[in-house]
């Protein structure tokens, strides 16, 4: 890691940090940042070595699941019996293979992973045999600090991996995850991908996926809680014919700002998209979506589908959302669609006719909004993010009684 | 059953209400006594929805003038969700779809507002689960319907027969039922109304609004009532459903000019 970490300075020392003149970052101001010097790592305090405490529900990984925590600092794999089909890579193949994906996706010069590489000393590096299955879980519960995660997945022709991921933050800070992953043909990569953070914190993610064909990922990321929060998945499928499926849910209240730049290319023809992003924006809190899917010539007969669909909870709170297809091959499918709403009136007069108080009503609607990705987290993920889970993380950004559906607790208790 | 003692349950009183600038109940007066079942029929625009919906608080109406009185309380001064608490239970035309919301939780978490309400212990998961099992019984409803999102692609059938499920756990003393016939094949109409005259016992009120007379074929009214421009234009008993039935609603027309005109 050591010359990626000198490059990643170098490169750092002549990069500006993004500002919203640019026009990826133009509604997400990175404000919260400034006082960082990204020529060094040293700029935040690093993030102590022992963990915020777990989350509920984290208690056990699931039997036949390696669960690694990433703190940033330390060897993820000390003492570590990795199980059959999955091993760390060598010293010359991460040479060959690191940043490999990052620059198959068009990302191995943003600002965010080059921080990422300027700050991160430990890498994570494993590859999955192939026609293994695995089941693999990512734990990062920073306490404050700067916590830069490194992770590299190579996935072999046919290999099967479900990764569980958690990344939480318990106080001010800045946690950056950069991921890369290659699937070999046939390989299929299932990523649960659960970020709740903290009103102090913020959290800069790339997810950066190179799928041979025939491969499938299904993602599925959750974020709430994070002062400014931004996610850039960027799936390339190399030769087409592979399938991507996109779920996002981000949820934001106080004075958060969630960003979703997602950035799907189609490198050959007869690929699949399915995409679905939802948003929950309340108090002021500020939503950004936007959606990139490129078809070049090569690609016929791609079909791609994006929605994206947004609940505006308050007349404070702000959504941006947008569709950016660039589409060259005639003979293609792609439909995209984006709606933003507000709880249905009719909806909640059904409810409250039955005795449902509004309050409690309108924390029915808001989980069944969100409901329909966390259905899709893989089940590890799904039990770090209860819609209770949500709701703190959200609320304690939020005012007292201000909180994302403060009614829901209601619902288990009193009844109303 | 008409017993003269009943006690009153509802009582309507010059009741007028808009929505936004359209006045449509122009003085709606009616007593509904417990045993008693009650039709209201009418055409379209007569104001029969909007009395239901009045009488169940929805938000778009606005009460202008008259009362009603629900066991001596002032129910226009309650919120919705208060007076399904006491006891109105609003059977909706057109039940609403509410993707992602378990039927089974918005089930049991209506249930359980009501018996806090009656003073009587919530129930928990388990619990409620045989309550609404056996309850299912009342309309001959799939268990599965109970596992799917509230009416999310439920037939009209299906729909109604989840009202009637709801009826039958929230226990309402007074039942408005919203066309509750409309969008029925003739086995589901059966099996509503058999559901319907199941709970309507001697301590319920029952008011059912309804086009067409073969609703009351199934559930045999104490009360018919005609409405047209926005009040009640005439009362009787269930022979004027079959006048209805016989010789149409232009009389009703009619008789209304003739009043206007007086």
């Amino acid at each position: 890691m050591a010359a990626v970490q000198a490059r990643g300075r170098e490169a750092l020392a002549a990069l500006p940090a993004p500002s919203r003149r640019q026009e990826a970052w133009r509604f997400t101001d990175l404000a919260l940042l400034v006082g960082l010097d990204p020529n060094s790592s040293a700029a935040l305090p690093r993030g102590d070595a022992t963990d915020a405490p777990a989350p509920q529900g984290s208690s056990q990984s699931g039997p036949g699941t390696l669960r690694l925590q990433l703190d940033g600092s330390s060897d993820p794999l000390a003492g570590v019996v990795l199980p059959a089909g999955v091993s760390p890579l060598s010293e010359s193949e991460l040479g060959l293979a690191l940043g490999h994906t990052l620059a198959a996706t068009g990302c191995e010069q943003h600002w965010p992973v080059e921080l990422n590489h300027a700050s991160a000393s430990q890498l994570l590096a494993l590859r999955i045999a192939s026609r293994a299955e695995v089941s693999l879980e990512l734990v990062s519960d920073a306490a404050a600090g700067l916590r830069p995660l490194r992770v590299l997945l190579i996935l072999e022709e046919k290999a099967q991996l479900q990764l569980c991921q958690r990344l939480t933050a318990a106080g001010a800070g800045l946690t950056s995850l950069v991921l890369e992953a290659h699937l070999g043909r046939g390989a299929k990569l299932e990523h649960g991908l659960v970020a709740l953070g903290h009103p102090g914190a913020a959290l800069l993610t790339h997810l950066a996926l190179e799928q041979e064909p025939e491969s499938d990922v299904r993602l599925v990321a959750v974020s709430a809680g994070w002062g400014i929060s931004r996610l850039e998945p960027r799936v390339v499928q190399v030769d087409g014919s592979a399938t991507t499926t996109l779920r996002g849910l981000q949820v934001v209240a106080g004075e958060q700002i969630a960003d979703t730049h997602s950035h799907m290319a189609f490198g050959g023809p007869e690929g699949q998209l399915d995409q679905l992003h939802k948003a929950v924006a309340d108090g002021r809190g500020r939503s950004v979506f936007n959606g990139a899917v490129r078809v070049p010539r090569a690609a016929q007969r791609t079909n791609a589908a994006q929605l994206s669909r947004s609940l505006l909870l308050s007349d404070r709170a702000r959504i941006d959302t947008k569709p950016e297809l660039e589409i060259v091959a005639d003979d293609v499918r792609c439909a995209h669609g984006a709606t933003v709403s507000c709880l249905q009136q009719d909806e909640l007069f059904y409810l409250q006719s039955r005795g449902i108080a509004a309050d409690q009503a309108s924390a029915l609607l808001k989980r069944a909004f969100c409901e329909e990705v966390l259905r899709e987290l893989p089940a590890a993920a799904r039990q770090w993010c209860p819609f209770e889970r949500l709701l703190a993380a959200d609320g304690s950004a939020a005012g007292p009684g201000d909180g994302f559906g403060s009614g829901s607790e209601d619902l288990e208790g009193e009844g109303g | 059953m008409i017993r003269p003692d009943a006690d009153v349950l509802l009582e309507i009183s010059g009741l007028h209400a808009r929505v936004e600038d359209k006045a449509i109940l122009k003085g709606v007066n009616l007593t509904l006594r417990s045993g008693e079942i009650h039709a209201v029929m009418g055409r379209n625009g007569s104001g029969k929805s909007t009395l239901s919906k009045v009488l169940a608080g929805h938000p778009a109406y606005t009460v202008t003038a008259g009362t009603v009185t629900y066991r001596g309380q002032n129910l226009l001064e309650l919120s919705p969700e208060e007076r399904a608490r006491v006891g109105v239970f609003l059977g909706f035309q057109y039940p609403v779809e509410i993707p992602g919301v378990s039927n089974l939780e918005f089930l049991r978490v209506a249930t359980n507002a009501r018996r806090v309400q009656l003073g009587q212990e919530e129930l928990d998961t388990f619990a409620f689960e045989d309550l609404v099992r056996e309850r299912l019984k009342v309309v001959q409803m799939d268990p599965a319907f109970l596992d799917r999102s509230v009416n999310e692609g439920f037939s009209g059938g299906e729909k109604k027969r989840n009202e009637i499920l709801q009826m039958a756990l929230l226990e309402p003393l007074v039942a408005i039922l919203d066309e509750t016939d409309s969008g029925l094949d003739i086995d589901a109409l059966r099996i509503v109304a058999a559901g319907v005259s199941q709970l309507a016992t001697a301590d319920t009120a029952t008011l059912l609004i309804t086009h067409y007379q073969r609703l009351l074929e199934a559930i045999t009214p104490d009360f018919v009532h005609v409405m047209a421009a926005g009040r009640i234009l005439r009362t009787g008993g269930r022979e004027l459903a079959l006048e209805l039935e016989e010789r149409g609603y232009d009389w009703v027309d009619q008789e209304l000019a003739a009043l206007e005109l007086g």
